[in-house]
């Protein structure tokens, strides 16, 4: 059984032990452990079930690796699936729950998977589904969906907050072993500005387990020394917790920093590090690779440095009686780790022919017993170990004997952890020697000077011994703070010892030429359940590439991305195609290194910040009034003032009402307004407009129309001349900072001699449009300008005072009605809008919201760019060709309009559509026309672009574009009526209301 | 993420504070151009391996359009210029071919 | 006018960063030709501050000048004379190619002040704010969370922070949160 051991435990504090509960139950901790180490020392061995077959699972490794210990996290608004037990701290009141199993993890009955394993192999799901079709989207898809999925979703909403944070730094170091540190003390030393960032909670690494000798004092000693003389810097920043998640173009690098996960806290959760630094440096250590045999899935199994660390660092055997498998000498250490402490190791079973080096002496001098040449032919057990069966490596598994134990220590050789090298393109060689993928240093990630930006120091670059590690990792920081132009000497570099080690022997499959009934339970992945057998059938079924032989089988697509089983797959893969390792070569490396939580990615964008809502000066009047709002880019507009005892419909009927025979007021000020001056200004707006500009009077005003250079419509509004050399240029509310940039864009790209300035004022000014009959009735009351027919005639615009408010009145309409623009200071115009509701009452004025201001345009005929227009459609579709200048040479779009496509008289044209029946047309909803397309669709001869209900007329009304439409005047056509009879509708006039503009020209 | 210097601004911007704006240095056909020139103007772009010449407004800054030459394959970048120029500057040239000995200008 | 209002109406966030809307300002948009002598005589004299040079602020209480761009200075002045210094400039650069607008009203300016006033900004831009190099006398142009900002330091723990009228809300919100989330312990 796994336990507390009472001798070691370096990283606990038994002063001050914690309780936690796991399933409920109340289990006891110490501050420092786990959640991992925590739940060995409770013999909770059993963690979780795994993805496929159920099976019981237990904790395999002792940090960022771990594929199988993976449980719910806390409750309510701190709930959280999929965090692993290994690299959660634990805390006082921590709350975990297993997850993946159902009714209960010690029994599980999806569990009856692993019987059926024969019928569940690698492409199950691709060859098993197909058919019959309609069976997938009934019964395959709902029956998976229920089984598939790791933890749960949470409920509540996310209680906690997170934030970003943007670092510039020369010299970024992720990894804060001691080649971190030394990477550190060498960049620091010459000057540069280096943030350290360490992803634990521990300064040291695996030395802190291993105490090698450096500079002639223990690991810790020099640890300690180290870090005191790098907080001693000014220009060194070291930070633990804090993961490097990933690596981006241009030295670009993200950092997740876990502030408030080992504890109650205040202040954000997570916090992302948006880091741009000039050389990054990762030393990110090895992560050491299981051995492929059967069973060795089994709670029990845990890689060798694991047990070492369990033991070291936490006091926790996880075993009594543990059998170290291995290929290499490191995994020695663990037995003698073991030994040492008092526990049971009835034999080293080392793969390779000899082990005669000093780590493997030294056991045998310990009086272990130790196995060369040898196997494990399968573990025995079934939610635990038992024990191990032995048998000859070079052969096929014949059992030799059977070795009672309860823990199994497995080394299959260590991978440097390359994933920030490659995440930007590094690239990586075969090191046959040590058996290992490590950085090419010649072909690093390039930066925007063209050179590399990425180096890899110490373990992670393939130094597996302590003297290579730290020489490799000094002369990396040293180069990089040279690169990103630090001036000052790194001094000399940290001298290390360890016990010299014997070669690795390659082992990828135990023993060698395993029948298919032991591959068949030899895991390689344990999250994803991905089998030898798995990958075996993958390449003979012509899955080669690596990368299809990863999605045919799921290995390394768990949530911990193959760290424990891409290697050993691919090398699978490789003797299965009888090639080389490295022509198979490695699946991407994609960040984030481990999974970060999706709220720190959001950051401090949640509830009222998730997206900026703009707001007008009326805007608070607005929702305090009854706005039913809309969103029209980021602004939100009233869509209609709803009263006590309205629908939303009722609203608009009684706005649309009210403004053709009272007064109604519309927040207008999210319509764009440029200043557009200079001495070529006229020139300017003559190639921006389709029509012109230039000749326009001062004082006066002109409908315009912007086209693309593809000829197509992408803004309309009211321009006005404001003195010899300005215009004012109204756009549409989404418009306003399009067409400044589109201005901008001319005028800097390819006018640049022209002289001429924009500016764009949208948010200086409040402007609210005061339409109908009794508009000018309520601007005569607060006094000031001459707001009369003769003094500021349709279409012209005058500066004056309105009441108390300085304001520039424009006398132009969207609704037929007699109606003035008014523009006042933004500081002005909520008072300036309280004035004229006050002003207004005896003349019945109402707030009129975006829907009223459509039907009000559309009874007009009047287009409204978005709808009328999408991107394919020319003024001339839409009968505005008296828009289109004749007598300018040149303006944007006047050349696309000479296309073939453009001037084709087939093209649809805009007409009004009145349903013989009054109702109102679907949105839109497609003319029907004889016969068929060839691909058996029916024919369409237009389409439905504005369609409202009237008050005014009492029924439907409508704007489509139709096929010849302006000459087929009175003729009945059907739209399209989605689970209806198509509706009959007479092709008229756009404008139905107020046809001869009797009511604006008043 | 690309990071560019602004040659108006004088800084390094994020490309978050970036605005692209596709292929540098087309020369404009309007009215009187043929339908082929009309149609390469507006559709077709160069899309090489390799030096690449591209418009970026700097929209969060001062809202100014530079030109910037980049390896679409290395992102190494080049030089990054004014707008106001019908080609690439003698001194972005010079450094594309120090690099790039048998890239020539098209 | 009593009626003249800012978009947050002087809102503050008290706290050991705080943060707080100052209320309206006078802002002209002045674009032309920088290198002009009338039109760095005629900034000088209506702020009483140096000309800034390319990425450069200077300011005085409501008074300022701040580089936008090679042909764009903003004006800075308290709010009620902004529009006789637009009309000031207009008097004194008659003949050149100019513009000259007033904006105050379409902007937000805040105060972030207190220890950690860097760091509540760097949470929010893209933008280096290590104290070596960035000082006071520089202005940045950039983002906060996801709108256009300026801002630029006071002092050595006070930056003042400029975004557009609609977005004030927002911006305050954001400035709010990240002080209240308190201090990274970097900068």
């Amino acid at each position: 059984m796994s336990t507390r051991l009472q001798s070691s435990g370096r990283l606990l504090n038994k002063n001050n032990p914690v309780s936690f509960t796991f399933n409920g139950k109340k289990l006891r901790g110490y501050e420092g452990d786990t959640l991992a180490s925590a739940l060995l020392a409770n013999d909770q061995l059993l963690v979780g079930r795994s993805f496929k077959y159920h099976r019981p699972r237990g904790v395999v490794a002792s940090g960022a690796e771990e594929p199988n210990g993976l449980v719910n996290l806390g409750r309510d608004g701190h709930f959280e699936p999929n965090q692993r037990v290994t690299t959660q701290e634990l805390f006082d009141g921590l709350e975990a729950t297993s997850q993946n199993h159902f009714p209960t993890l010690e029994f599980d009955v999806g569990a009856i998977n692993t019987h059926l394993s024969r019928f569940l192999p690698a492409g199950f799901y691709y060859k098993m589904f197909i058919y019959p079709r309609p069976f997938w989207k009934h019964v395959y898809e709902p029956f998976i969906r229920k089984s598939a999925g790791l933890g749960k979703a949470p409920k509540d909403r996310d209680a906690d907050t997170y934030e970003h944070f943007h670092a510039y730094v020369d010299v970024l170091i992720v990894g804060g072993g001691i080649a971190g540190l030394t990477a550190a003390l060498a960049a620091g030393r010459a000057g540069a500005q280096v943030l350290l960032i360490e992803q634990t909670a521990h300064w040291g690494g695996r030395a802190m387990v291993d105490q090698p000798e450096i500079d002639g004092m223990s690991a810790e000693a020099w640890v300690a020394q180290t870090l005191a003389e790098l907080n001693g810097m000014a220009n060194v920043q070291t930070r633990t917790r804090m993961m490097g998640s990933g690596v981006y173009d241009h030295g670009f690098a993200m950092a997740y920093e876990r502030l408030g996960d080992h504890g109650p806290h205040d202040g954000p959760r997570h916090r992302l590090w948006k880091i741009r630094a000039k050389q990054i440096v990762t030393a990110t250590g090895a992560i050491e690779r299981p051995l492929s045999f059967a069973a060795n899935d089994l709670p029990g199994v845990l890689l060798a440095s694991a047990v070492r660390d369990y033991a070291l660092n936490y006091g926790v055997s996880v075993g009594d009686r543990t059998v170290v498998v291995t290929n290499n000498d490191d995994a020695y250490r663990t037995a003698i780790a073991l030994k040492e402490a008092g526990l049971e190791v009835p034999a080293i079973i080392d793969a390779r022919t000899e082990a005669t080096g000093q780590l493997p002496e030294a056991a045998r001098a310990l009086g272990i017993r130790v196995e060369t040449g040898k196997g494990v032919a399968t573990v025995k057990g079934g939610k635990r170990v038992t024990g191990v069966a032995i048998c000859a490596q070079a052969g096929e598994g014949s059992v030799l004997e059977e070795i009672g134990c309860d823990c199994v220590a497995m080394s299959g050789g260590w991978s440097p952890v390359v994933h920030l090298w490659s995440h930007c393109g590094g690239k990586l060689k075969w090191d046959d020697e040590q058996a290992m993928f490590r950085p090419d240093p010649k072909r690093p990630p390039m930066n925007q000077n063209g050179i590399g930006f990425v180096s890899t120091a110490g373990v992670a670059n393939g130094f597996l011994s302590t003297e290579g590690a730290l020489t490799d990792a000094f002369a990396a920081g040293e180069t990089a703070a040279k690169l990103a132009g630090a001036k000052g000497k790194a001094d000399k570099a940290p001298m290390g010892a360890d016990a010299a080690e014997q070669p690795i022997s390659p082992v990828w499959l135990m023993p060698q030429g395993a029948s298919y009934k032991l591959r068949s339970k030899a895991w390689l992945d344990f999250q994803n359940d991905v089998k030898v057998s798995d990958v075996q059938l993958a390449a003979q079924e012509g899955f080669e590439s690596v990368e299809h032989a990863k999605r045919y089988t799921t290995l390394g697509m768990a949530t911990d991305q193959g760290k424990l089983s891409n290697i050993n797959g691919l090398a699978i893969l490789s003797k299965s195609l009888d090639s080389e390792i490295p022509n198979v070569g490695t699946t991407t490396f994609r960040p984030p290194y481990t999974p970060i939580s999706m709220s720190s990615i959001a950051g401090v964008a949640q509830n009222e910040l998730f997206q900026p809502l703009r707001k007008t000066p009326v805007s608070d009047w607005s929702n305090d009034n009854g706005a039913d709002n809309e969103p029209v880019g980021a602004w939100r507009r009233a869509f209609a003032y709803v009263r006590s005892g309205e629908s939303v419909h009722d609203a608009v009927n009684r706005e649309v009402k009210n403004t053709r025979e009272n007064l109604g007021l519309l927040d207008a000020s999210t319509l764009g307004k440029l200043i557009v001056k200079g001495p070529d200004a006229g020139k300017f707006l003559d190639m921006m407009y389709t029509n012109m500009m230039s000749n326009l009077k001062v004082g006066k005003c002109r409908y315009g129309l912007m086209c693309t250079e593809n000829g197509f419509l992408m803004d309309d509004g009211v321009v006005a001349r404001i003195d010899e050399d300005t215009w004012l240029c109204h756009t549409t509310t989404g418009g306003a900072e399009r067409i400044h940039g589109w201005m901008e864009d001319w005028l800097q790209c390819e006018w640049w001699d022209w002289k001429v300035y924009v500016a764009n004022v949208t948010e200086q000014f409040a402007q609210i449009a005061v339409v109908g009959p009794n508009a000018r009735k309520v601007l005569e009351k607060l006094g000031g300008m001459d707001v009369s027919k003769e003094a500021l005639p349709f279409m012209e615009w005058r500066d004056g005072k309105i009441g108390e408010f300085d304001a520039r009145a424009y006398r132009i309409s969207f609704s037929g009605e007699l109606s003035y623009e008014i523009a006042v200071p933004a500081s002005q115009g909520r008072a300036f809008w309280d004035a004229l509701t006050e002003a207004g009452e005896e003349f019945g004025v109402m707030p009129y919201g975006t829907e009223c201001l459509h039907i009000l345009r559309a009874e007009k005929g009047f287009i409204m760019i978005g709808d009328e227009t999408d991107g394919t459609v020319i003024p001339q579709d839409l009968n505005l060709q008296w828009a289109l200048s004749k007598k300018k040479d040149d303006y944007l779009g006047k050349r696309a309009h000479e296309r073939s496509h453009m001037a084709d008289p087939n093209r649809w044209k805009l007409v009004g559509l009145e349903t013989l029946d009054g109702s109102v047309l679907p949105d839109g909803a497609y003319a029907i026309a004889e016969g068929t397309n060839e691909n058996g669709q029916r024919n369409t001869q237009g389409r439905v672009t504005s369609t409202y209900y009237s008050a005014n007329l009492g029924r439907g009304i409508a704007m489509g574009l139709v096929h010849n439409g302006p000459n087929r005047m009175g003729e009945v056509i059907s739209f399209t009526n989605i689970g209806g009879e198509p509706i009959r509708t007479k092709i008229v006039d756009p404008v139905v209301y107020d046809k001869d503009g009797e009511k604006q020209n008043v | 993420m690309l990071i560019l210097r602004c040659p108006y601004c004088g800084v390094d911007v994020d490309e978050t504070d970036l605005h692209g704006g596709g292929e540098a240095h087309l020369k404009r056909f309007g009215p009187g151009s043929t339908d082929d020139e009309f149609h390469d103007y507006l559709f077709m772009r160069e899309n090489p391996k390799g030096v690449h010449f591209e418009r970026w407004q700097h929209s969060y800054g001062c809202g100014k359009w530079f030109l910037a030459a980049r390896c679409t394959a290395t992102l190494e970048v080049f030089g990054t210029y004014p707008a106001q120029t019908t080609e690439p500057p003698k001194e972005v040239v010079e450094a594309i071919k120090a690099k790039r000995p048998n890239w020539e200008v098209l | 006018m009593s009626n003249v209002v800012s978009a947050l109406d002087g809102q503050v966030a008290p706290g050991e960063v705080t943060v707080r809307e100052l209320g309206l300002r006078g802002m002209i948009t002045l674009r032309g030709d920088l290198s002009s002598r009338k039109l760095q005589n005629i900034c000088k004299k209506l702020t009483g501050v140096a000309f800034p040079k390319q990425g450069g602020v200077a300011s005085e209480g409501d008074k300022g000048l701040a580089w936008m761009s090679p042909d764009e200075v903003l004006v800075m002045v308290p709010h009620a004379e902004a529009a006789p210094a637009v009309a000031a400039i207009e008097a004194a650069l008659k003949g050149e190619h100019f513009l000259a607008v007033n904006v105050s009203d379409a902007r937000a300016v805040f105060s972030v002040q207190g220890a950690f006033s860097r760091e509540v900004i760097a949470k929010l831009a893209p933008a280096d704010l290590h104290p070596d190099r960035f000082k006071e006398g520089m202005m940045r142009r950039t983002r906060l969370g996801q709108v256009a900002a300026a801002f630029w330091m006071v002092d050595e723990e006070t930056f003042c922070v400029i975004c557009f009228r609609s977005v004030a809300e927002y911006t305050f919100g954001l400035l709010k949160a990240s002080a209240g989330a308190g201090e990274v312990g970097y900068l």
